[in-house]
């Protein structure tokens, strides 16, 4: 009796996990109903060329917010990748060293920073002591916010790779920044590569820390010493508003954004696969 | 592969180079009380002038005149003036220039009530104080004989950020209210007894209209837009008046008559019968000594536009133009800006 | 030789050490910036500043009780709605479910999280929140008499906000969670098999195995709880208010700022705003560093087993 009992539990918890998975995906599933339904009847040719026309007129666009999405988190890459990447590396090579430590765990933190937090920050540190909002305040905060993405990777690839390799690298001569710079980093990097593109994509979607640094365009914008609209704040400013040809170019902007943010995601994975396959061949 | 791309860098940070210096870009924030005649004023400019792109975001008047003061835009925009405090705070002499005359209305969700409702002034304020919290309360189904009001609760909708419109609605309930006054002041953001935020007009024209039984406030043109019902309000002369240019436009005859030269005065409450009593001006608020002489001649040149052949704008889009005297003494100011 | 690989060296690794410094110094630099700017309100207001509830820009009174308590009420009860689930994911997906379905079923979880908060903020306001409306407009009576319950039903207000953030912390949670349990050695439920024990005996020894990792993973779900601002601010209904209905319109820490940071004209109304967000700041740095000490107890071993792994025979062995 009591074997029936712990098998009838066995069962029942079984169906509870599995329960729990099906719950999780029917909002997954719902979400991205919506964002297709209502954002593909909203996407139009116009959607992608034409500037956001006054309040509520149809036949605008968000050509702006598109382009101005990529500048931005252009330029946190360009602000985060090599202060992430060289980081990485001194942790990795001088590990257990109280710097190394300290990096690690100022990167841990940084993580953790509520995206609000970061754009006070960048607020403070690039648009009042410039008196202006920015393209490149805005892609400081999203670098800053790239930063232990970038970093973390780094360290962690660096440390997947073969000791044989730098070993090799220093039987035959080289400097330790020479082997690692030419030998064991361009061993890490398609890892690198990947986390880089995951962190990407996790920025691009970010809107709270552009609403004060970025602010907003109603023209068409490459300037980074000017303000910019982007893809994620002009779906802000449209889902909050009344007007319902806005709130259909807010679902196509969201259509958009995910598809953006998810083919980013879908590359890592891709090439996080092939870089699995390529490790165990060899 | 690698040429191709560093061409494209190229020719693209130089077609941004270009734009960039052709073009002067003015950067300005503030009200979104005047946002759609504003969008529409810049639109239209820059059609007249192509150089000259001017970057207005609505993001409510605290907005405005806190990023004014600390120079992270060139020009604000608020309806609720600023205070003398606000005045002192800024690091140069600001000009406040009336643009457009609008009114503040309050808007309500009403499923199954067709009537044009009529509201006073005390009721309102007694609805945001929530002393009134039910649709068939005795005091709003006194104003409205005839209509059969439902027992829901008021879903009162207010501004969760800085808004001259905000400030347009206080200083009203103030005036009407004693116990108003008292309680919640006036002010670009006050502290609200009930009631659920939203920010811009945007945001408490989207509660009322996905809310039933919400009653909010927001300036005409947003109500007009989305084709929500407004109310009639009743004014000092005790007739009940519904908001449009002319009644709008009643409520600043008086003031246009004595207008002080800084141009910061309050018409909400004013005498006349066919005065709407929630009316006001706004104002786009400019440094006298302009740091950026470019953008200050541009700006300068705009005004003078908007004030005489963008007032025809106005009209569409429900905002009354600004009385001929009071454009006068605004050109005289406006040259006082300096921009050598 | 050896002098120019040394000094080659020295100057590597200074040359790395600056960027690592500059790391720090970012947040180091957030932390003073914070500081900084909140700190006439921290000297004018003092711990009143958390014990009181009037949020007065207008008279200068500056209470942010509302504010901490929505921060924590909205995420406590996404955590009460999302650590059972994400939970029941990381054991179905490690324990329980067939290995052809494993790839897809995770694949699936980060693809929820990799949907942007403003997408979640945007299906939240017209999606969920007429769903909640109608579900609190046909509360029975006998419930609407139970605080928990009282108050209009807006739709906006404080069960939105916890619904929408349990979706958006499950994935989170999930997959930390279910690196948690792969960490636990395989060997541990052999030997429960071995021992008779039925597939749930199993995973009650893995869970118990891997217990402060578990903690620790729904903790770093309330960590990302706590600073969410788009999503929440677009439902909650932006009302300062200290309530315990889940019908009541209520307000973040995060929210607040997003709203009023732009426009705070005043320099009290700015350094108050400026203080929550440090506070903020603070409270998921304690929480984040917690939640990985919990993870890191457990995850140790696995790692260097997984490094130790890739370096090959001859070092393993030493």
């Amino acid at each position: 009796m009591r074997n029936s009992w712990r098998r009838f539990m066995s069962h029942f918890v079984v169906v509870l996990c599995a329960g729990a998975v099906l719950l999780s995906l029917v909002p997954l599933a719902l979400v991205l109903f919506y964002v297709l339904k209502q954002g593909v009847a909203s996407l139009n040719w116009a959607f992608f060329t034409h500037m956001p026309g006054p309040a509520g007129e149809p036949g605008g666009g968000m050509a702006n917010g598109i382009v101005g999405s990529l500048i931005v988190t252009g330029i946190g890459a360009l602000f985060a990748i090599p202060i992430g990447v060289t980081a990485g590396v001194y942790a990795s090579e001088y590990r257990g060293t109280r710097l190394a430590n300290a990096v690690r765990f100022a990167a841990d933190t940084l993580n953790g920073v509520p995206s609000i937090v970061v754009g006070v920050f960048a607020y403070g540190v690039v648009v009042l002591p410039f008196h202006h909002f920015s393209a490149f305040a805005g892609g400081f905060a999203l670098g800053v916010m790239m930063l232990p993405l970038v970093m973390r990777t780094t360290e962690e690839l660096l440390l997947l790779v073969p000791h044989t390799l730098r070993e090799g690298a220093l039987a035959l001569g080289a400097t330790r920044a020479r082997a690692v710079i030419t030998v064991v980093l361009p061993a890490a990097l398609p890892g690198i590569l990947t986390g880089i593109l995951l962190a990407l994509a996790r920025v691009a979607g970010e809107t709270a820390p552009l609403l004060f640094t970025a602010l907003n365009n109603a023209y068409f914008s490459i300037d980074p010493r000017q303000p910019i609209s982007t893809l994620t704040v002009q779906v802000y400013t449209y889902a909050t508003s009344p007007y319902p040809e806005w709130h259909r170019q807010a679902w196509a902007g969201a259509l958009v954004l995910v598809a953006m943010v998810l083919t980013c995601s879908l590359l890592a994975r891709f090439a996080t696969a092939r870089m699995e396959r390529m490790q165990r061949g060899s | 592969m690698k040429n191709l791309f560093y061409s494209a860098v190229g020719i693209a940070a130089l077609a941004g180079a270009t734009l960039a210096a052709r073009s002067i870009q003015i950067n300005g924030a503030g009200a979104t009380f005047p946002a759609p005649i504003y969008a529409k004023w810049f639109a239209e400019y820059n059609k007249l002038h192509s150089d000259v792109r001017i970057n207005y975001q609505p993001l409510g008047s605290g907005a405005g005149i806190r990023q004014l003061t600390e120079r992270t835009v060139f020009f604000g925009a608020s309806d609720g003036p600023m205070t003398q405090d606000q005045l002192l705070a800024a690091p140069g002499k600001i000009l406040h220039l009336p643009t457009v005359l609008g009114g503040v209305v309050p808007v309500y969700n009403l499923p199954g009530v067709s009537q044009e409702l009529k509201f006073s002034g005390p009721v309102l304020a007694n609805i945001f104080l929530g002393k009134v919290t039910k649709w068939n309360d005795p005091a709003i189904t006194a104003l409205n004989p005839g209509v059969s009001l439902p027992g829901t609760d008021i879903v009162v909708a207010h501004r969760s950020d800085g808004s001259g419109t905000t400030y347009i609605w206080v200083d009203y309930l103030s005036k009407v209210s004693p116990e108003f006054k008292k309680v919640v002041g006036v002010g670009t953001a006050v502290k609200w007894p009930v009631g659920v935020a939203a920010a811009k007009n945007d945001g408490v024209a989207a509660i009322v209209a996905q809310t039933p039984g919400a009653l909010g406030y927001v300036e005409l043109i947003y109500a007009i837009q989305t084709k929500t019902a407004y109310g009639q309000v009743q004014n000092m002369n005790g007739k009940f008046v519904k908001a449009s240019i002319d009644s709008v436009s009643a409520a600043a005859a008086a003031a246009a008559r004595q207008m002080p030269p800084d141009f910061r005065v309050s018409i909400t409450n004013a005498p006349g019968d066919d005065v709407y009593p929630i009316s006001s001006f706004t104002w786009i608020l400019l440094y006298l000594d302009a740091k950026d002489k470019a953008q200050g001649k541009a700006m300068v040149d705009f005004m003078k536009w908007a004030l005489t052949d963008g007032q025809k704008f106005a009209g569409e889009m429900g905002y009354a133009p600004i009385p001929k005297t009071v454009v006068d003494m605004e050109m005289k100011a406006l040259d006082t800006i300096k921009v050598k | 030789m050896p002098v120019k690989t040394r000094l080659d060296d020295i100057g590597f690794r200074v040359g790395t050490g600056i960027f690592a410094v500059l790391l720090i110094a970012v947040v180091a630099g957030i932390a003073a910036v914070l500081y900084d700017d909140a700190s006439m309100a921290i000297w004018k207001f003092g711990w009143q500043f958390w014990q009181t509830d009037i949020w007065d820009p207008v008279s200068g009174e500056f209470g942010a009780r509302p504010f901490i308590w929505g921060t924590l009420y909205s995420s406590v009860l996404s955590l009460l709605i999302a650590g059972p689930i994400a939970l029941g994911i990381a054991i179905y997906i490690s324990e329980l479910c067939p290995a052809w379905l494993r790839r897809p079923l995770v694949f699936l979880t980060e693809l929820l999280a990799a949907i942007p908060s403003i997408v979640y903020g945007l299906w939240g306001i017209f999606v969920l929140v007429p769903f909640v409306r109608s579900l609190e407009g046909g509360t029975p009576e006998w419930m609407r008499s139970i605080p928990l319950f009282s108050g209009p039903p807006l739709g906006l207000g404080m069960l939105s906000a916890a619904l929408l953030l349990a979706i958006m912390i499950i994935p989170f949670s999930a997959s930390v969670a279910r690196e948690v349990l792969r960490a636990v050695p395989q060997a541990q439920r052999e030997a429960a098999y071995a021992l008779g024990a039925t597939r749930w005996e199993a995973i009650r020894m893995a869970l118990f195995y891997a217990r402060t990792g578990i903690v620790g993973s729904i903790m770093l779900g309330f960590g990302r709880a706590l600073g969410e601002t788009m999503a929440v601010t677009m439902v909650i209904g932006n009302t300062p208010q200290v309530s315990v209905s889940l019908y009541a319109p209520q307000y973040t820490m995060a929210a607040v700022i997003a709203n009023e940071f732009a426009e705070a004209a005043d320099k009290l109304h700015l350094n108050a705003l400026v203080e929550i967000g440090l506070v903020l700041f603070i409270i998921t740095l304690a929480i984040n560093a917690v939640s990985r000490a919990f993870i890191w107890s457990l995850g140790r071993p696995a790692k260097s087993k997984r490094a130790s792994r890739a370096v090959g025979p001859v070092t393993e062995a030493a």
